[in-house]
């Protein structure tokens, strides 16, 4: 694969750093990369993948933009309210890099269509804003062999990790085994979120999908990097590998994709606002 | 032993906003006794009625999960940071 002289001037100091080079730049033209959510955490995720010459981006988001998004999420404009997300976001990212080829996919995702969303990827970045898309996303990847940057935020505080197929590494259910119950954990449409929050988490995500891509330095697998925007502390803890894990452990009882109950974050009964009534990505 | 004991923003509404405090015991399970003397309702959010953490909830002791110590059991000493990690959904 081939450069432009546009595209040299245009990668030129990727093309001069020690880690990328040449070669790194044309494993990143090649690399089909995944983003699921156009929201908070897909925002600086994909753009700074498409800024950075990744070839292929997919998008799925079954959303529209709402005006309540814009406080956080840069891939859409004020204009842009009431239009698809991954159309918005589509004219973002090839406004910043005509060379990227984005795919978009508009869906709900679901036990059914899953595994024919991810197949074609080389890494995923998980950027949903719900418990079930996060399981079904993590239990998909570990099935299909793939790599996942995952990232989530609530109110002050953010996390990122990488969960990498297969055991001796950690999943997202090695850490957190099953979704919390209905009722038991606030949504950010009812908790607020700090508006610069998923910029810091989603560019986390970008770093460690490029590192991926590029296989070079150390990636995030068994760490759990947490950041504090209140208290401005970031911290990491140990992720270890669960041998009892449903999915990823040494006798798998999660054996095919689970389509959990759509809560998002309130308790059977209560009536959510209209923009979460599905299970959708990246609010 | 005094610990500090982080706390997320989603149990803050429990400290009065605070995301770090003070803490007492020699295992984590005291620690959490001693934050529901002074913060009521805390405990019931990291712990089922049958005295086991949530599935939900990771409590660590500086950067290890107490699941691979003792649970809560664990034993922490002076100046160790009790962190807990709920699961939050956000993106």
């Amino acid at each position: 694969m081939s450069f432009s002289e546009d595209e040299v001037r245009r990668y030129a100091r990727h093309i001069i750093l020690p880690g990328i080079g040449g070669d790194g730049q044309r494993r990143l033209k090649e690399a089909r990369v995944l983003v699921i959510g156009a929201g908070g955490l897909g925002s600086p995720a994909a753009m700074y993948l498409a800024a950075a010459g990744v070839g292929t981006i997919g998008l799925v988001d079954f959303d529209q933009v709402e005006l309540s998004n814009l406080q956080r999420q840069l891939l859409h404009d004020t204009d842009d309210v009431g239009r698809p997300k991954v159309e918005s976001a589509g004219d973002r990212l090839n406004d910043l890099n005509p060379n990227v080829n984005v795919i978009p996919h508009r869906v709900l995702l679901s036990s059914e269509n899953a595994f024919e969303v991810l197949e074609p990827y080389d890494v995923v970045v998980d950027g949903t804003d719900n418990f079930p898309v996060r399981y079904l996303v993590n239990d998909a990847c570990q099935m299909l062999g793939k790599p996942l940057v995952y990232g989530s935020i609530y109110q002050w505080e953010g996390q990122a990790s990488v969960f990498l197929p297969g055991q001796e590494t950690p999943c997202y259910r090695c850490l957190f085994p099953e979704p919390p119950p209905p009722g038991t954990v606030p949504s950010c449409a009812e908790g607020g979120v700090f508006g610069v929050l998923p910029g810091i988490i989603g560019s986390i995500q970008a770093v460690e999908a490029i590192k991926l891509v590029l296989d070079v330095g150390e990636t995030l697998a068994g760490s759990l990097v947490l950041y504090d925007a209140m208290r401005n502390e970031f911290t990491s803890v140990k992720l270890r590998w669960d041998p009892d894990c449903p999915v990823c452990g040494k006798h798998p009882t999660v054996t095919e994709l689970i389509d959990y109950e759509a809560f998002c974050g309130l308790a059977p009964g209560q009536a959510p606002p209209e923009a979460e009534r599905t299970p959708s990505a990246g609010a | 032993m005094p610990v500090r004991v982080k706390v997320p923003s989603v149990l803050r509404t429990h400290t009065g906003g605070e995301g770090q405090v003070d803490g007492d015991g020699t295992t984590v399970r005291e620690v959490l006794e001693d934050l529901e003397t002074r913060y009521p309702g805390i405990r019931a959010r990291l712990v089922t009625g049958d005295g086991a953490l949530h599935r939900f909830v990771n409590v660590y002791v500086n950067d290890e999960d107490v699941r691979y110590l003792g649970s809560l059991e664990t034993e922490v000493g002076d100046g160790d940071v009790v962190s807990i990690l709920p699961a939050v959904a956000g993106g």
